[in-house]
């Protein structure tokens, strides 16, 4: 439910837990709710997932539930992956386009049930859906609000949830769905994140929220649990590789200009395409590119030295071929790692190119042309990630 | 097995390990010998009680190299730096200082006990940047030779003298002053409390056999400072799993590039011949044959244990004799049952995640000082203990804690005489009965204990009088004066040996510089490509 009333800015169910953590009160609009970029210290917060246990309230994400006979096949309709293989309570990262094959967006859609799932957004397209729907026996309701969510990510996640009494949450695979009791209601965990670390997300009705955050942090407490906020939260998915939407590529229905959308192989995300669908949002248009080519690849950087290249260009010889979208000295892998969009014949891996990077130090500005290889991926991708059972830490 | 190699490299510490692996990397095959039956040296984590992991003799992490962090893939191959803020000196009092790793944090905290320090305190913080921005572009290049003519070391004296120009005429002075004063005279000139001048003093004095006042200890402060995790220069973090980590990482690196590690292999003497390195002999009669050999021991032990004074020029075994390497310090590694609390500070404070020490002001540890020169451990000591258990779930179970105390000072022989038991039990209670000053339930709390006196770490880590930094860190030792002037290229007296200890530039504290540096020395000789990544630049 959406409240009626002036108030400015939401508050997740987790608010008040959110509030008292909140130490430094930085805080940002997350889709019109009150975020925390950060609660301590960025750094700190950081590596708490690279370390212990970090959570992230992801309640405002918006959420999308679909039900009735037709379900399945309008979803594997709607996206580019094909959904038919996801089997219940397992979780599939995906995109769905427009009709150009241009990315809308990228989430994930959980399976809860027979002709049952939740797709989660990072934009809002209720209307998108509605539009695609027609012709099929869908319900599709927008239940952002309805649930609370958090995620709970780092080495000893695992540890924490068995000590909450989650039993088997070790067993649980990477992309699975467990449900446990939780105070007479229901917790869904999801071993799903943003962080490429060991680590889940929790599903559970917003009346339990500050009960279940104070279990969580009361079991976590020996396992160096830490809220973290969107900031910490940022440094880790650039480490591992996870695009932004937004920042990495522009929604299609949001874009403007002619031309400032991508397809999925021009984001490196190919992979989710399944042609092997007869019918798909998209499918003509992608299919036209498959054969014609891209007009822009997108590429992980290494980048030579130490200065991030933030908003750098990217040079081939002195030919300027693209732009940086996402910059970060990775704590880590101990990297410099950069995304960026250039033009398709130079995304190959192993390609040698110049990131012009500009930065300040006392009101000088230096200007550096910093070596740069297109590598094959993320720079941290640690076993404990994939690990079933789970490790303690 | 094979006997013969292109480069044997003796101690498998952090450095020897950098040092092979660079070798390897450029195609050699490289032998690294280790006489203990583990690798790591001075970066080490060993279970001595069941489920803990002690971090025995390094504990802390900053100087490490991140070019050579990043160039060999270590965290790849495990090693994962998680920093720490925060630190604590009590007072005697009842107070404390608490060393905020947030900065306005931190100023209103050094507000609490003078708001004119608040003030100095960003003096103080720029002037020692300036200091570390002088230094750290040099941790990664070769010392130039200053009586040398050649090309090279000419233009290397050209970039020295540039860096030094560019600190203008002032600024040139404050760094000779800088380089030569004392760390109290040093904090006298911005600071009037007590607490904070001793709680920033002990970066000056650890691992070192001066006091507070004594001239050269400014550098040794400067030398804690000039390392950084992720850019934050003067940060410093845990490495996951206890310093051991470190080791294991860089071994995999050398071990991926093909390089072989033989532990449980002592080694007793280079052999020379023709004046040239030919391989060396173990101390179980087996001979191993390489035409390079490096040593990673510290300058004492290579010229004067494994080396003969009939294959060396007579004025390097003086200078080796003349080498200052004290025993100064000394560790207590603990195994705690719970965390323990400290009077006045919240369990939950920030400021519990970094160093503690329990001295709070230069008079008190110039006394811990005297006691040292007098032949015995510091009654009243400096200790820098920290609990690394509280962010690193690795080194105990969930709820128990691993304690790691680095005592300052303890003399390498007690009056004159080898450490007895009596005196090893008597320095760990004075040791234990100053932290329970501070923590009452401390002592209830105690598992396990590991006490080492200088005595002990030299005898199982090989480190001379168990000097840290193998080696003093005074101007008199440093750059190209590091071991000894004529010798801070990394290349022996003999041809084909090298040397790639903390002995030499730029010394000691887990940085493997030295290791890189004598690669890429070596490398250069062989006529090989160099393998060596160059340092960042900060600027």
């Amino acid at each position: 439910m959406i409240p009626h009333d002036e108030t400015m800015i939401l508050e997740t169910p987790f608010y008040s837990r959110c509030l008292a953590a909140c130490e430094i009160n930085l805080w940002e609009d997350w889709k019109g709710y009150r975020s925390a970029a950060a609660y301590t210290s960025v750094e700190q917060e950081y590596f708490a997932v690279r370390s212990n246990t970090g959570v992230f309230d992801i309640s405002p994400m918006i959420k999308y539930r679909f039900t009735g006979p037709d379900a399945e096949a309008y979803l594997n309709r709607l996206v580019t992956r094909d959904i038919s293989k996801l089997g219940i309570d397992r979780v599939a990262y995906t995109v769905w386009c427009d009709d150009n094959g241009q990315v809308m967006d990228d989430g994930t859609i959980f399976h809860l049930g027979e002709n049952d799932y939740r797709l989660c957004a990072y934009a809002r397209c209720l209307d998108w859906l509605m539009w695609s729907a027609e012709g099929f026996d869908v319900t599709i309701v927008d239940e952002t609000a309805e649930i609370a969510a958090l995620a709970v990510q780092g080495p000893t996640s695992c540890s924490v949830f068995k000590n909450m009494g989650f039993t088997g949450i070790e067993n649980l695979k990477p992309f699975g769905i467990n449900r446990y009791p939780f105070e007479g209601s229901e917790v869904m965990i999801s071993r799903t994140g943003f962080t490429g670390d060991l680590g889940y997300e929790i599903w559970v009705d917003p009346a339990l929220a500050e009960t279940f955050w104070d279990r969580l942090f009361e079991a976590g407490k020996l396992w160096g649990i830490r809220a973290i906020g969107s900031a910490a939260l940022d440094m880790l998915r650039t480490e591992t590789g996870f695009l932004q939407a937004g920042v990495d590529f522009i929604p299609a229905e949001e874009a403007i200009r002619t031309g400032r959308s991508r397809s999925p192989f021009e984001l490196g995300l190919g992979w989710l395409v399944s042609f092997d669908k007869p019918v798909f949002n998209g499918r003509k248009a992608l299919l036209k590119e498959k054969k014609e080519g891209s007009r822009y690849a997108f590429v992980y950087l290494d980048v030579e030295g130490n200065k991030p290249a933030e908003h750098a260009f990217i040079y081939a010889g002195s030919k300027e071929v693209g732009t940086v979208t996402t910059a970060a000295w990775c704590p880590t892998a101990k990297t410099n790692v950069a995304f960026a969009q250039v033009d398709a014949q130079y995304g190959k891996v192993g390609q040698e190119l110049v990131a012009e990077i500009y930065y300040e130090r006392e009101l000088k500005w230096t200007r550096v042309m910093a070596k740069c290889t297109v590598i094959e991926g993320a720079v941290f991708n640690p076993p404990r990630k994939r690990q079933t059972p789970a490790p303690d830490f | 097995m094979t006997n013969k190699y292109d480069a044997i490299i003796i101690g498998a510490g952090h450095n020897g390990l950098t040092n092979g692996a660079y070798l390897a990397k450029a195609g050699l095959n490289v032998l690294v010998l280790e006489k203990n039956s583990y690798i790591g040296g001075a970066t080490v984590s060993r279970e001595l009680y069941t489920d803990w992991k002690y971090s025995n003799c390094s504990y802390v992490c900053s100087l490490l190299r991140p070019e050579i962090i990043r160039d060999l893939e270590l965290p790849r191959h495990g090693l994962q730096v998680v920093p720490y803020g925060g630190g604590v000196t009590f007072k005697e009092n009842g107070d404390y200082f608490g060393n905020h790793a947030d900065h306005e944090r931190l100023l209103r905290e050094v507000a609490r006990h003078s708001k004119r320090d608040a003030s100095a305190y960003e003096r103080y913080e720029a002037d020692v940047m300036k200091q570390t921005r002088l230094i750290r572009p040099f941790l990664m290049r070769t010392p130039p030779d200053p009586t040398s003519l050649k090309p090279r070391d000419l233009k290397e004296l050209a970039v020295l003298a540039k860096s030094f120009g560019s600190m203008g005429e002032e600024g040139l002075a404050d760094t000779i002053r800088f380089w030569t004063m004392s760390i109290g005279d040093f904090l006298d000139e911005y600071f009037e409390s007590d607490v904070i001048k001793s709680h920033l003093a002990g970066s000056g004095i650890i691992g070192t056999a001066l006091g507070v006042y004594s001239p050269g200890t400014a550098y040794v402060l400067l030398h804690h400072y000039m390392g950084d995790v992720d850019g934050s220069v003067g940060a410093w973090g845990f490495a996951r799993g206890g310093m051991g980590s470190v080791a294991a990482a860089l071994s995999a690196s050398f071990q991926s590039f093909g390089g072989t590690i033989q532990c449980d292999a002592e080694v007793d003497q280079i052999i020379i011949k023709n004046g040239k390195a030919k391989g060396v002999a173990l101390a179980n009669g087996n001979e191993l044959y390489a035409d390079i050999v490096v040593s990673n021991l510290d300058p004492k032990r290579t010229f004067l244990k494994i080396m003969d004074e009939g294959d060396l020029p007579s004025d390097v075994v003086t200078k080796a004799k003349n080498f200052k390497i004290r025993g100064s310090s000394g560790k207590l590694n603990i195994a705690l049952d719970g965390l323990p609390t400290f009077t006045g500070l919240p369990k939950d404070s920030p400021l519990c995640l970094g160093e503690k020490h329990f001295i709070d002001s230069l008079p008190r540890m110039e006394r811990a000082y005297d006691d040292w020169k007098a032949g015995t451990w510091s009654k009243d000591p400096y200790v820098d203990m920290l609990i690394p258990t509280q962010i690193d779930p690795t080194m105990a179970p969930p709820g128990k804690h691993m304690m790691s105390v680095f005592v300052q000072y303890a003399p390498p022989k007690v009056n004159g005489e080898d450490w007895t038991a009596e005196d090893k039990a008597g320095f760990e209670k004075t040791v234990i009965d100053q932290i329970s000053n501070y923590s009452p339930d401390f002592k209830d709390l105690i598992l396990h204990c590991e006490t080492r006196t200088p005595k002990d770490i030299e005898d199982e880590v090989g480190l001379t009088e168990g000097n840290i930094f193998m080696g003093e860190l005074t101007f008199d030792q440093l750059l190209f004066n590091r071991p000894f002037p004529g010798y801070a290229q990394y290349r022996g007296p003999v041809k084909g040996m090298y040397m790639c200890s903390s002995g030499s530039h730029p010394g000691g504290g887990v940085m493997a510089a030295p290791g890189a540096n004598a690669a890429r020395e070596i490398l250069m000789d062989l006529k090989l490509n160099n393998t060596v990544p160059g340092g960042y630049d900060d600027d």
